[in-house]
């Protein structure tokens, strides 16, 4: 029987699979992107799975919410990212230093 | 069903949305010398909302689509200083734009979207309308940030930005999952009335949760890591409205979602807010002082801004919010007057944003190092200028909340701050002018005009501050 527990744990791990792919990589911006949209999925799960245990539809009317905007995230991540390309012929995460202190 | 009623709430947000595709029509149809009307279009269209927000505000608080979207006094206090700050970073900005060719079109359009997703941030009824106006706000913001295509800086602040801003999002999410799964309900109303929530600790985790994505916006210390490279990449028409009309959004924010939906867990998050308080003035302060770069020296001036704002907050309770509102207007309201001198004193091929390229102002352009001095002791808190009655007035609410230390910590860090305020003072009226820049800088009139009276405001509103810090408590509803 898989319960609303189950669903819970999935979310958090995923959402911490996220978070350290954002904090640990540090070759390619891509992947950050990529860690970004496995986050926002996580909190789907979540929120889906709270919505059918819970019985209350909300829930996945905001997981549609989340959905499109992360649509036009990316869109938005990758723009910047072809530009960082552009000015800089590399999208490695540990040469975009020129700014520090 | 929404009814017509609901749609008479939203006029406001309507009309920007309507006018700022108008505006992008006209990006696209207009050439050369006509693209000038797309400037004053902006900046009346601007004008016009804040009037539609004045004029269409019922005398107490209304909801509608189901109380999704609210509009009450907060809001409309609120609404109106993001309409009038953005509308003087168009005018400082106009020369800036004009002489590195960057597109103006694109740089007016996203910033009307940006606020018009401020004003659905500030007016948010539901967990629904706080991502969605938080969204379209930082959406276009990521997208202004990287306006200057050919400059390397910008596109690297704009990932920088891009990467940890998403990071905040995702977590405010996480956040709110946990506290829909706790509360059964989306709806800042209702999740603040829940009696006997079934898992206090979920509901404890989304809040934890909930304060990070917060603190990011905020930038706040210790989530304060895009703030300084942002602020020096980004050109500096954008970075302005990061400093201005985004700090009033973020106060929004946290006052929509920690009181209006979290209230019940005031007691927690004030001891959270206590600490990102602390860490804020200390590094916003200290690290400022080693700074070179005036818009970093900014950056770290807004970090230990945002932890004076924080003390306001911690004492949850309308008192501490109309302090911390009318220190987010003070900051934002200083901060246009400073970005905007940067603008003003900048040309084509040439940033004025180091403190080296300030020295001497006092013998080129001895108004604008008049200008600044202003701006600076309203920064650093000096009296009677504006920013020493909102510093005032949050140590005053820290100590209500029974946050001695906190104040005492606070006052300390003002005195400390007060350095490196001066130091650009003492170069520009006491250091001989650097071989090159001392050129004298011509910027357009409507520039030096506008830039005067907001600079002189800090002076009046610093004498005469009683109206608009009256203004903010019967918002919050006290009668002063």
């Amino acid at each position: 029987m898989i319960t609303l527990a189950h669903f819970i744990v999935l979310g958090a791990v995923l959402f911490c699979i996220a978070v350290a792919g954002v904090f640990i990589n540090r070759k390619n911006v891509i992947v950050l992107l990529m860690a970004i949209e496995l986050m926002l999925l996580a909190v789907n799960i979540n929120f889906v799975a709270f919505s059918r245990f819970l019985g209350d539809v909300q829930g996945q009317v905001f997981v549609f919410f989340i959905l499109t905007v992360a649509a036009a995230e990316s869109a938005i991540g990758l723009a910047i990212l072809t530009l960082l390309f552009r000015n800089r012929s590399t999208i490695n995460v540990a040469e975009i230093d020129s700014m520090k202190g | 069903m929404p009814t017509f009623n609901d749609f008479l709430i939203l006029l406001p947000e309507a009309y920007l949305t309507v006018a700022a595709c108008v505006i992008l029509l006209m990006d696209a149809f207009l050439k050369g010398g006509q693209r000038v009307a797309i400037h004053w279009l902006s900046i009346i269209v601007l004008l016009v909302g804040a009037w539609l927000v004045i004029d269409g505000q019922p005398a107490t608080a209304v909801s509608g689509f189901s109380g999704m979207f609210i509009r009450d006094p907060v809001a409309e206090i609120l609404k109106v200083f993001s309409l009038l700050t953005t509308a003087l970073m168009f005018i400082y900005s106009r020369g800036y734009l004009r002489d590195r060719n960057i597109n103006e079109g694109e740089y007016y359009a996203l910033t009307l979207f940006a606020v018009i997703g401020i004003m659905v941030l500030v007016s948010a009824g539901s967990l629904v309308t706080v991502y969605l106006g938080l969204e379209l706000l930082t959406l276009s913001s990521y997208a202004l940030v990287a306006l200057n295509r050919d400059s390397k800086l910008s596109s690297e602040a704009a990932i920088k930005y891009f990467v940890l801003g998403a990071l905040a999002s995702g977590m405010l999410l996480y956040g709110m999952s946990m506290i829909y799964g706790a509360t059964h309900s989306l709806d800042l109303a209702t999740i603040l009335h829940v009696q006997n929530v079934e898992w206090r600790n979920l509901m404890l985790f989304g809040v934890v949760f909930a304060i990070v994505g917060i603190g990011f916006k905020l930038g706040a210390a210790p989530f304060h890591m895009w703030i300084p490279d942002v602020y020096q990449g980004a050109p500096t028409a954008v970075t302005i409205f990061i400093g201005t009309a985004q700090k009033i959004a973020a106060f929004g924010m946290a006052y929509r979602l920690l009181d209006s939906g979290l209230g019940a867990y005031a007691h927690e998050w004030r001891m959270m807010l206590a600490v990102l308080a602390v860490l804020s003035l200390a590094i916003g302060n200290l690290l400022a002082i080693v700074q070179t770069n005036l818009k970093r020296l900014l950056a770290y001036s807004t970090i230990s801004h945002m932890g004076f704002l924080l003390l306001g907050l911690v004492e949850a309770n309308p008192a501490g919010y109309s302090a911390a509102m009318f220190y987010a207007i003070s900051y934002a309201l200083t901060s246009a007057a400073a970005f905007g001198i940067i603008l003003a004193m900048s040309r084509a091929g040439f940033e004025c944003e180091e403190i080296d390229d300030f020295k001497g102002l006092n013998q080129r352009s001895p108004w604008f190092a008049f200008l600044m001095m202003l701006v600076m002791f309203s920064l650093a808190g000096v009296p009677p200028l504006f920013g020493f009655f909102g510093k005032l007035l949050v140590l005053q609410s820290a100590i209500d909340a029974g946050f001695l230390w906190l104040a005492v910590v606070g006052a300390v860090f003002a005195i400390i701050g007060l350095y490196y305020y001066l130091r650009v003072v003492k170069v520009m009226y006491f250091d001989a002018p650097v071989e090159g820049t001392d050129v004298r800088a011509q910027p357009d009139m409507p520039l030096r005009f506008v830039l005067s009276l907001n600079a002189l405001a800090l002076l009046a509103l610093g004498i005469a501050w009683g109206p608009l810090f009256a203004w903010c408590q019967r918002a919050f509803g006290i009668t002063a």
